[in-house]
């Protein structure tokens, strides 16, 4: 890492000639600021909006407070309540759901749909089909979650929703249910929605992927008699393994911060059965007006994506040492 | 084809898609039915005449177009600055190469995944006590700052290929840094800095646990708040909750169709870069 740093004065100094070494003299720059100023409106911005809020929302964590008057401080006392309260663990298990729905689930059918879509679609039935399907998919990413989620709370509404209709039309009445009202479906049903909405970003990662890949590879796999699911498995998946270990960790990330679907859909219930961590925060800053226990659950979530940021960035700076 | 045939491929593909768009299809043909075909013959059906009472109802009830401004002054405000912060940061990361610019480049990513319920509370407390609670101006300041994060790592990855020789050409006939910025580096980056207000729009636009905590008062909220807010109280009939979601959808829809390859484009980029 430190190779990129000095690599702009040695660029400067033992330029190709020493005729351009003296044209592109250190004097002037001096006349006209440095680069450093530009950086400055950024980093006033950062420290206002992201430092210092990030800052007190740590240093609230250590204290309790209710949002108005003095914050007392207690030290570590909200962590240790954190340890022993099931309502945290719940929310954590419930994040676990959110990442098989919103990260496993949308990578292994985005890997499928985006290779169907290149190999079969693209090449025997034209791009536009690609495009136009592709498009299909990609549809619910640009939805605000908040629209997503009226339209679904009233498509599995219990009176008179979609589903149950549709269920109902075909015969199939005993399959009806209160999707999300009933505590043993609520979970369920939320995880299919988030499925719904973020199949369409590996799908686009993965089909971008797949241009790069040499095709002569795969032609040569063709001619030695390997089947599809067979060029599919040694072929396609080891040459976009760094388009599924980003999209696995953007993904997960997100999973981690859901939040605005939870809100809309269920509001966490019934019965706490699909709270998760930063609904479970937002209630505590603001219904239970403990924003000191807020806090600390908040800090918790963040040092877990903090983590997972950190591989996510060493894997894709690795990913680009081998590549250049 | 050896292994796959290509038309029961196909057929499985467009059965998804359209799984996919269902739900809008739902939407639209209930959206535009009166209230009494809707109790009498259900969700399923076709309308028979489309019937824009509910839409019209629905607008005026909750003023969508006041909330659609809102929207698009948000939205299009951060989309313009946030920009411009990035430029700059970018300018100093990726062609000044000022030192230690791998921490500053990792700095801007970490606050970029930093989830905002981390940032929510000490961001509402401030603004309160600054006097911008409830007011537009603190959404567009805070996501101006939130958006250029992502923005100043992908330009300074881009300004970092930048060719040399340009600026130093540039240099050498005299211009300043600030001429070389906008004369040279942004009109060169112009398809770079399109993609980003495009994701920065989109992206504000959808956005909805700050505005959720920020914007308390009707006149302020955007499309998202105020139809989050409706649904989260859950006091609509069906004829308005389809009149809210297709409103919702339809800009929504406008957008992707107009900056789709922007879009998947810039996702791409984003993502692996």
């Amino acid at each position: 890492m430190t190779g990129l740093a000095t690599k702009a004065p040695a660029g400067a100094d033992g330029g190709p000639t020493p005729s351009r070494r003296r044209r592109a003299g250190a004097g002037r720059s001096r006349t006209d600021g440095s680069y450093a100023l530009y950086l400055l409106p950024g980093a006033l911005a950062f420290l206002v909006v992201i430092v210092v809020p990030f800052v007190m929302n740590t240093g609230i964590s250590f204290t309790e407070w209710s949002g108005v008057g003095t914050p007392e401080f207690t030290g570590l006392d909200n962590y240790e309540k954190l340890i022993g309260d099931e309502d945290f663990w719940e929310s954590f298990r419930h994040s676990l759901a959110m990442v098989v729905a919103m990260a496993l689930v949308p990578t292994a059918l985005g890997l499928v749909l985006a290779s169907a879509l290149f190999d079969v679609v693209a090449k025997h039935a034209g791009s536009r089909w690609a495009s136009a399907l592709r498009a299909c998919f990609y549809l619910p990413q640009v939805l605000p979650i908040a629209v997503a989620g009226i339209v679904w709370s009233w498509i599995l509404a219990p009176e008179n929703g979609s589903l149950n209709d549709l269920l109902g039309a075909v015969g199939l009445d005993s399959l009806q249910q209160d999707w999300l009202g009933d505590p043993d479906w609520a979970l369920y049903s939320v995880m299919a929605v988030m499925v719904w909405v973020q199949i369409g970003f590996p799908l686009v990662i993965f089909m971008s992927g797949l241009q790069r890949l040499d095709p002569a590879l795969h032609e040569a796999a063709e001619l030695d008699g390997a089947g599809w699911w067979r060029r599919f498995w040694h072929v396609t998946l080891p040459q976009l393994r760094p388009e599924i270990a980003v999209v696995l960790l953007w993904c997960t990330i997100a999973a981690l911060k859901v939040f605005g679907m939870v809100y809309v859909l269920t509001g966490g219930g019934p019965g706490g059965s699909t709270n998760v961590p930063s609904y479970f925060a937002y209630q505590n800053f603001f219904e239970n007006f403990q924003a000191g226990y807020g806090a600390a659950v908040s800090t918790v979530l963040t040092i877990l994506i903090m983590v997972l940021a950190l591989v996510a960035l060493r894997l894709q700076t690795r990913a680009e040492d081998e590549a250049g | 084809m050896t292994a796959l045939k290509k038309y029961p491929v196909l057929a499985a593909l467009v059965l998804g898609a359209l799984f996919m768009v269902l739900p809008f299809v739902v939407v639209l043909m209930n959206a535009v039915k009166s209230p009494e075909e809707y109790s009498s013959d259900g969700p399923l059906s076709l309308p028979d005449s489309v019937y824009l009472d509910g839409l019209a109802d629905f607008w005026e009830r909750v003023d969508f177009g006041e909330k659609l401004w809102n929207s698009v002054l948000i939205s299009g405000s951060v989309a313009v600055l946030a920009v411009v912060l990035s430029v700059f940061s970018a300018y100093a990361i990726g062609i000044g190469r000022i030192k230690g610019r791998p921490w500053v480049l990792a700095f801007f990513v970490l606050a970029n995944m930093l989830p905002q319920e981390t940032l929510v509370y000490p961001i509402y407390y401030l603004s309160k006590e600054a006097g911008l609670y409830d007011t537009r101006l603190s959404v567009i300041i805070v996501f101006t700052v939130i958006q250029s994060a992502f923005g100043t790592y992908l330009l300074s990855s881009v300004l970092s290929g930048f060719p040399r020789e340009i600026i130093e050409a540039a240099r050498i006939d005299g211009a300043t840094k600030w001429q070389v910025l906008w004369r040279v580096v942004v009109p060169v980056s112009r398809p770079t800095i399109g993609v980003l207000m495009v994701l920065f729009f989109i992206w504000t636009w959808n956005e909805f646990l700050l505005p959720l905590v920020m914007l308390v008062s009707d006149d302020v909220q955007t499309v998202s708040v105020a139809l989050g807010v409706l649904q989260g109280q859950r006091d609509m009939d069906a004829t308005m909750t389809n009149a809210a979601a297709l409103l919702g959808v339809l800009p929504a829809i406008a957008f992707f169709l107009l900056f789709q390859r922007t879009l998947t484009r810039g996702i791409a980029v984003g993502a692996v870069k």
